[in-house]
């Protein structure tokens, strides 16, 4: 594991923040543009739930370097209302807001690894990985 | 107590001028970017400490104040230069009189140490005041210019409009792109809209809800959206992501785009003969005889 670094999410363009330095440290770490697009993408659906439904959040990247693996972690944490049912916002198709209802699986399915943690009044934790292939 | 304190910072300005001048070379080196020539860094501290001297002779805010803010706004000169310089002259000051009394305790340190902030104060205020406003003034000028360019629409020929996008889509540039979009629809009669996203770094589920609104919406006033510039990655991370694009037709460039709009309008591009060619045809009927 290796630096990490944090941005705060308290308005819709730092999204666009969060994007720029996920992309900029998966560039570093050698990924293909397919897969920063993946993990700015990613990065994108979980600033943006952050943003839409806790308002304010922090998302923190985190290189991955060990002999056998490089990759990047990603840690979305917020203390917003939560979420009563994980298995029913991981469908495909449920939203809240009238959305796609994409977002979480969606970024399941672009990354690697994916964990999902949440306590209604307390907040949100998404912690998902992508590894370099 | 405060007009003592006041004439003798005013009696030895030039004691502490020079104690502030030699303060702020020291600190030049550091903070400051390197382009600032000597010349102009000494003749700015100059003017600085005598907009000081001069605001706190006349307790308040002067003309010069605003000249000199204004001066360096344009200049660009950083803030901290101004945090510091003010920050270094009270430091300064304050030694200078407590250096000059006799007698020293604590409450004459706290009157000495309120009657200068009391000077400093008003010029900081003013000074960032200017400063911020100057940046929220230049923020809100790019706003204005950012919208501008949010969502143009660009009627190529009769009933084939284009909307090249560029750049990343929030809430309020969907919002005027579905506007523009339907607006010009109507507006140049258009049969076939291509909306051209090559630009659009991220298409992310809440971009991809907008596109898919904004073209179900130019379905329903009887026109045909076609989305067009679809670059590899961002193909990939839609399959991914799962979401549906399938209810309207895309394409990969603007080209392709651009000859399936002209499929669905009736026409098509004909190369026309070229004059070189039907030279080289008479030439060629010629040698054969």
């Amino acid at each position: 594991m290796g630096l990490q670094s944090c941005i705060n999410i308290n308005k819709e363009w730092d999204i666009v923040g969060a994007r720029q330095m996920g992309r900029d440290i998966a560039k570093k770490i050698g990924f293909g543009t397919v897969d920063q697009a993946r993990i700015a993408t990613a990065i994108s659906e979980l600033a943006r739930n952050i943003y839409l439904y806790a308002e304010t959040g922090q998302i923190c990247f985190e290189v991955i370097d060990t002999i056998n693996q490089k990759g990047i972690s990603m840690i979305a944490v917020d203390s917003g209302p939560g979420i009563r049912d994980i298995s029913q916002v991981m469908e495909d198709g449920y939203s809240t807001s009238g959305g796609l209802g994409a977002g979480l699986p969606g970024v399941k399915r672009l990354m690697d690894e994916f964990d999902i943690k949440s306590e209604e009044g307390k907040g949100t934790e998404v912690r998902s990985i992508k590894y370099v292939r | 107590m405060d007009g003592k304190f006041k004439k003798i910072v005013i009696d030895n300005s030039d004691t502490i001028v020079h104690m502030w001048l030699d303060e702020i070379d020291s600190l030049k080196d550091g903070n400051y970017t390197s382009s600032i020539t000597d010349e102009l860094f000494e003749n700015t501290n100059r003017e600085f400490v005598n907009v000081i001297f001069s605001s706190i002779q006349k307790q308040g805010i002067s003309i010069s104040l605003e000249e000199f803010s204004e001066k360096l706004i344009n200049l660009g000169w950083p803030l901290s230069y101004i945090t510091d310089g003010l920050q270094v002259f009270r430091r300064v000051t304050v030694d200078y009189i407590l250096s000059q009394s006799e007698q020293v305790d604590s409450t004459y340190i706290s009157d000495v140490l309120r009657s200068v902030d009391l000077w400093v104060e008003p010029i900081i205020r003013q000074l960032v005041n200017e400063y911020s406003g100057s940046w929220e003034h230049i923020v809100s000028l790019q706003r204005v210019a950012l919208q501008e360019l949010s969502a143009p629409l660009i009627p190529v020929m009769d009933s084939i409009t284009i909307m090249p996008l560029i750049g990343t889509i929030d809430t309020e540039r969907a919002k005027l792109i579905m506007e523009n979009l339907l607006e010009g629809v109507i507006r140049h009669n258009a049969e076939v809209v291509l909306i051209d996203i090559t630009g659009v770094p991220v298409v992310d589920t809440m971009v991809a809800h907008h596109i898919i609104q904004a073209a179900e919406a130019v379905r329903l006033v009887g026109s045909t959206c076609i989305l067009v510039g679809i670059r590899p990655e961002i193909a990939q991370t839609i399959v991914n992501l799962g979401i549906d694009l399938g209810k309207f037709p895309t394409k990969s460039s603007l080209r392709k785009g651009f000859t399936a709009a002209l499929e669905i309008t009736n026409r098509k591009i004909v190369d026309l003969e070229g004059k070189e060619e039907s030279i080289e045809k008479m030439l060629d009927s010629l040698n054969g005889e």
